[in-house]
């Protein structure tokens, strides 16, 4: 919304300057976004007189001029073919920035002759976009006069009308509550009926659904034509175009006021009745309307439609646009006002469906003040009358407005109960009464009501253009904000208990752990879209029809990531491109398996695409065991029962078959999957394998044991040395030697504390499709020195167990 | 007598010889070995008489320690030798690089996360989450927005595709449908975060399609704008890490919170970046208010018994403030280059006794 300093003093007597009204506005919540002021661009610019002007002695199209400026007088070289002696005309100084050329003044000769400054046209004041020779301005205007008042220009202001403020579409609704913030006095903003002389020849009906209320006016014998200049100029100021006095009446009403009217050319009426109705379609064929905007929009029945020979010719959309075939023009003798009121919700839809984007459309779809249409009527009418002449109709008025608001019951000390603000309860009813809101004694309220209120307690009225304040809390927040929020007091929070053990839950706290620990162990955090694309998701298990997005951002972003590692490997590939291959990445998010909120999980996953740069010492870049050994770690870390964890062959599609498992404390406790990532799927990604990488579903690890204390077992260390025996063994080859291992260490629960894999062969003296695994098993007697015969007894159930799990002792 | 001095002298010079250990021990078995020279003459001392003996025995047994002394010198001075040989032949050249080692670090955006809970933890806020595909009504009913209100248009919806049942899902605009839950599933007092991801559809310089944020809910009887106003200045204050965070409330709209405010922080913008804590410009970094009596109500909770506060800031943007990011996109990129230059240190978990970061 734009306005300018003159228009707010029409209805605002104020001194304030334009940066104090701007911090007024500011902290009464009209949030500014935008000041330009003409003063501070044409700050050096000012009123001259030509004097002189001789013919350049270098140049034929040159002029050499005297000049008397508020400098003294001064000699300038200027191109321009109007410059002539008499001339009362704009002086830019040496120094002075010209913002339609986008220079700064130097003094330097213009073919041999030294220029003192420059005589200016509109175009290089920005003052219009083209301009043909210089300024001709009144002879009036004193020398030294400045541009800005010699050219009538004043200070823009734009601001943000938040949704719940229509009344701020309106200069006269920024002047009241500036005015309530003390900014200066609201002058009476009241309009005077004028009488009708006679009856409307045009009567309208309304439907309820597409127009709820519609008053009119009939204005015979007008005299239309361009509009005055003040008026003009007042609209130019913030940006409209004027047309015509008739339209640029309505247009500087709609500013004025917030109250959008349309003005139809009687003369261009069929029929003497105007009937509101919805659109048809597919009744008379499709509906059209081409609108003023000369546009050719097709009519719903969604939309308001105003139309005239017997409800069958559209000649508007209702709230939105007039229609071409009725609008006003120079030759307009009779004119019909409407001032009408169009439901909010239907004017924004009728708005996004036509991607209209009118005043009157943003306005009806803020809600337009009931109370209006008739005040809106006389206001045009007084206009037209002083602009136009002409004579008026008796004022018509046909259907039926909102119901006005309702009473509040509020107690004044509610005021600093909710925001703190110690304030006299007289000066929160003042600063209502200021803003238009009626108090009553609280005996008009209901008994009911009446029973339980405080003494204190008034009954306050909104305004019927303060349909947004529904209740006390909102009370509240209009005396908050008149009064300053600077004033708002600084009070400490009530101690309360913390939770001993911390505030997060197990998850929180893992996912925080995560973090830290990937980061250390050399992987780098990354925060990924939620998205990617459905193809790929579908290569990782996700893309079902209910995370598909009607509206993504991107087509590639269109559907919710079912897994982390899509996006990790896309990056990787992102580095790569760039000249990084080298990645070592981490995320912790959501993962999305359905559209309930059970379906979605907290992930850790990180990836590894080894590349690193060679080095001298030939050491392994990291493979898929360097992932799992990172991801045990961190398992560990987490407080997952790793030890009970198995590991399965069968992990997901995305993974290398022959390359990759899943952790899990049973088929359908699966808790991390880790591998190489299936080159079918790089491939598909245009990504360079190979790619390690696991990922973690927090959810899956069970919470921890709440304990009562934090005390720890005893610690009890053996006084006995442990001794160690190996073993070899052949086993088939596509035997997992982890269940090998597993039987070793199971084979006495007591005496073996661990056993460990550390040789695994193939080849000359191992049978074809065997291999000899070669396991440590450590042991720690327990009560006494184990003897040969113990130690023989132990191996023996070692080898055993070792069997039972396709092992053979080799020998 | 004669025969000692000439077997000491020559012994001695045998020692002196010797070259190396081996040799070293050729002459220690010659001397003193079982056969050996000096073992011999003590063998003699047998058939003396004992006079004789006496005088004899001391001066065999002090050639015999004389020259034990000496071998085992001989021996320790060439071992010290061979050792030092040995020592400079495994010389290393230590100006060569150690493994490679990757460093790893936390994406800036969950540093200020982790920032932002550790400040509301020692406010005795707890931490509550939510999902972010979201239903309409926890969030825009509960909130009070209005059916087709043009406030839930500003907010950009990502939507799915409407259902058989008519019923459209979305991803959450912000995180107060997780206040909703909170509300709805406890009684107060509440007092909570609640951090996350949420999204519009936008995309610019300074707007991403997903986002993180921090909103926070305080539930009690009694609770007021005042108390808003100080848990923003106080968590601000802390965030920043500096004395001189100045801060304004303005009064702004939200449908859910009633009063409703934005809050300013005082800034430099002078050089092209953006300096907390100095400088007359004003930035709007959050917006706050008192919890609507419609969102309590449509929440099961009686406005007039309890009332409170709700915030929300943008995690991401308040990342970029503090540690001088310039573009929300970036921390979008994963860029290997960009995660090693702003990513924090594992180590580097925000605490009250260590600071933020």
């Amino acid at each position: 919304m734009k306005f300018t300093l003159s228009w707010l003093k029409d209805h605002l007597e104020t001194t304030a300057t334009v940066p104090e009204i701007v911090a007024a506005m500011t902290m009464a919540g009209l949030e500014v976004e935008h000041v330009t002021d003409p003063a501070t661009k044409l700050a050096p610019f000012t009123v001259c007189k030509i004097v002189e002007a001789a013919r350049h002695p270098n140049a034929d199209r040159l002029q050499v001029c005297q000049v008397d400026t508020v400098d003294g007088r001064k000699e300038i070289v200027c191109g321009a073919p109007n410059a002539r002696p008499g001339l009362t005309t704009i002086y830019a100084p040496i120094g002075a920035y010209v913002p339609g050329l986008d220079v700064t003044l130097v003094e330097k000769p213009v073919r041999g002759v030294v220029s003192n400054g420059m005589l200016c046209s509109a175009a290089e004041l920005e003052y219009a976009t083209e301009s043909d020779g210089i300024m001709e301005l009144p002879d009036a205007l004193p020398v030294g006069t400045s541009a800005v008042d010699a050219l009538g220009l004043e200070a823009v202001i734009d601001f943000e009308v938040t949704p719940n403020r229509p009344d701020w579409l309106g200069v006269v609704g920024i002047a009241r509550d500036l005015a309530a913030a003390g900014v200066g006095k609201l002058k009476d903003v009241s309009i005077a009926p004028i009488a009708g002389t006679f009856q409307s020849p045009i009567t309208v009906t309304v439907d309820g659904e597409a127009c709820p209320a519609f008053a009119g006016r009939y204005i015979r014998g007008v005299k239309n034509g361009p509009s005055p200049k003040w008026l003009a100029d007042r609209l130019t100021a913030i940006g409209l175009r004027p047309i015509n006095a008739l339209v640029d009446v309505t247009n500087l009403i709609s500013y004025d006021r917030a109250r959008p009217l349309h003005v139809y050319d009687a003369a261009k009426l069929s029929g003497t009745v105007i009937s509101t109705r919805l659109g048809r379609h597919g009744v008379n064929g499709d509906e059209h309307l081409i609108a003023l905007d000369g546009k050719t929009y097709e009519l719903t029945p969604e939309m308001s439609v105003i139309a005239d020979a017997s409800g069958e010719r559209p000649i508007g959309l209702g709230g939105v646009m007039g229609g071409e075939s009725t609008g006003c023009s120079d030759e307009t003798v009779d004119v019909f006002v409407e001032s009408a009121w169009f439901d909010p919700i239907r004017t924004a839809q009728t708005g996004r469906a036509t991607g209209i984007a009118s005043d009157a459309q943003y306005r009806f779809a803020r809600t337009v003040d009931t109370g209006s249409l008739v005040d809106g009527i006389e206001l045009a009418t007084k206009l037209i009358l002083e602009l136009c002449g002409g004579e008026p109709s008796e004022v018509l008025f046909v259907g039926e407005v909102l119901p006005a608001p309702k009473p509040i019951l509020f107690d004044p000390a509610y005021v600093g109960q909710l925001s703190g603000l110690e304030i006299e309860p007289q000066k929160s009813l003042k600063i209502l009464t200021d803003l238009g809101f009626k108090l009553d004694a609280p005996k008009d309220v209901s008994p009911t009501e009446f029973a339980t209120h405080a003494e204190s307690a008034v009954c306050v009225t909104p305004p019927t253009f303060r349909r947004d304040v529904e209740g006390k809390a909102d009370l509240v927040e209009e005396v908050a904000r008149i009064a300053g929020y600077g004033a708002l007091p600084s009070t400490p929070l009530p101690e309360v208990a913390r939770a001993v053990g911390g505030i997060l839950t197990a998850k929180q706290a893992r996912a925080r752990t995560a973090r830290r620990a990937l980061a250390a162990a050399g992987y780098a955090e990354a925060v990924t879209f939620s998205f990617t694309h459905h193809e790929t998701a579908a290569l990782f298990g996700g893309g079902q029809p209910e995370l598909l997005l009607a509206n993504p951002i991107a087509s590639e972003l269109d559907c919710m990531r079912p897994s982390l590692l899509p996006n990790l490997i896309d990056a990787a590939g992102r580095n790569a491109r760039q000249g990084f291959p080298d990645a070592a990445l981490f995320e912790i998010g959501p993962t999305f398996h359905g559209e309930r909120p059970s379906d979605q999980r907290t992930v850790v996953a990180a990836i590894l695409a080894p590349k690193a740069p060679r080095g001298w010492d030939k050491a392994a870049q990291g493979d898929v065991f360097t992932v799992k050994a990172d991801l045990l770690a961190l398992l560990e870390e987490l407080g997952a029962p790793v030890a009970s964890l198995q590991t399965a062959r069968s992990a997901s599609s995305w993974w290398h078959p022959g390359r990759s498992a899943r952790l899990q404390l049973g088929p359908k406790a699966v808790m991390a999957e880790f591998g190489e990532i299936h080159p079918a799927v790089l491939k598909a990604m245009d990504v360079a394998g190979p790619v390690y990488g696991f990922e973690i579903t927090l959810e899956a690890i069970p919470e921890p044991k709440k304990k009562a204390i934090k005390t720890r077992p005893a610690f009890s260390p053996s006084a006995l040395m442990p001794l160690t025996r190996d073993f070899a063994f052949l086993v088939e080859k596509a035997k997992p030697a982890g269940d090998l291992v597993k039987a070793a260490a199971g084979a006495d629960k007591v005496l073996i504390t661990a056993a460990r894999v550390f040789d695994v062969y193939e080849g000359p003296g191992v049978p074809v499709g065997f291999k000899s695994v070669a396991i440590e098993v450590v042991v720690q007697p327990r009560e006494a020195t184990l003897t040969d015969a113990d130690i023989e007894a132990l191996s023996a159930k070692v080898v055993a167990a070792a069997e039972k799990a396709g092992g053979k002792l080799r020998s | 007598m004669t025969d000692l001095n000439t077997l000491e002298s020559d012994v001695l010079a045998q020692v002196a010889r010797a070259a190396d250990l081996q040799a070293l021990d050729a002459v220690r078995v010659a001397a003193v070995g079982k056969t050996g020279s000096i073992s011999g003459l003590l063998k003699t001392l047998g058939a003396m008489s004992p006079e004789e003996r006496k005088t004899q025995g001391a001066a065999i047994n002090a050639l015999r320690d004389k020259v034990a002394d000496a071998i085992a010198a001989k021996k320790a001075w060439l071992e010290a030798a061979e050792l030092d040989a040995r020592l400079a032949s495994e010389t290393l050249d230590l100006s060569l690089p150690a493994p490679h080692r990757r460093k790893g670090s936390v994406h800036p955006t969950m540093q200020t996360m982790d920032e932002m809970i550790a400040i509301f933890a020692e406010m005795g806020f707890a931490v509550a989450e939510g999902p972010d595909i979201e239903d309409d009504f926890h969030n825009f009913t509960a909130l009070n927005f209005p059916e087709k209100h043009p406030a839930r248009e500003m907010h950009d919806t990502f939507f799915f595709n409407t259902k058989e049942n008519g019923e459209r899902m979305l991803l959450r605009t912000h995180t107060s449908p997780v206040q909703v839950r909170t509300m709805v599933s406890q009684k107060p007092p509440i007092r909570i975060i609640a951090p996350g991801r949420t999204y519009r559809v936008d995309n610019d310089a300074t707007h991403t399609p997903v986002f993180h944020q921090v909103e926070g809910l305080v539930i009690d009887k009694g609770i007021h704008m005042g108390h808003l106003k100080w848990t923003l200045e106080t968590f601000l204050a802390r965030f920043f890490e500096t004395d001189a965070v100045t801060t304004q409330f303005r009064p702004h709209h939200f449908p859910f919170t009633e009063p409703s405010a934005e809050m300013d922080v005082q800034c430099d913008r002078s050089g092209g970046e953006i300096k907390i804590g100095q400088g007359t410009s004003w930035l709007e970094i959050l917006g706050c208010g008192m919890v609507h009596p419609n969102v309590l109500r449509a929440c099961g909770i009686d406005p007039d018994e309890y009332q409170g506060f709700a915030f929300g800031m943008g995690v991401d943007r308040l990342g970029m403030l503090k540690y001088g990011m310039p573009d929300l996109r970036d921390m979008w990129s994963s860029d290997v280059r960009w995660l090693s230059h702003y990513g924090f240190s594992a180590f580097a978990a925000p605490n009250a006794a260590s600071g933020l970061s």
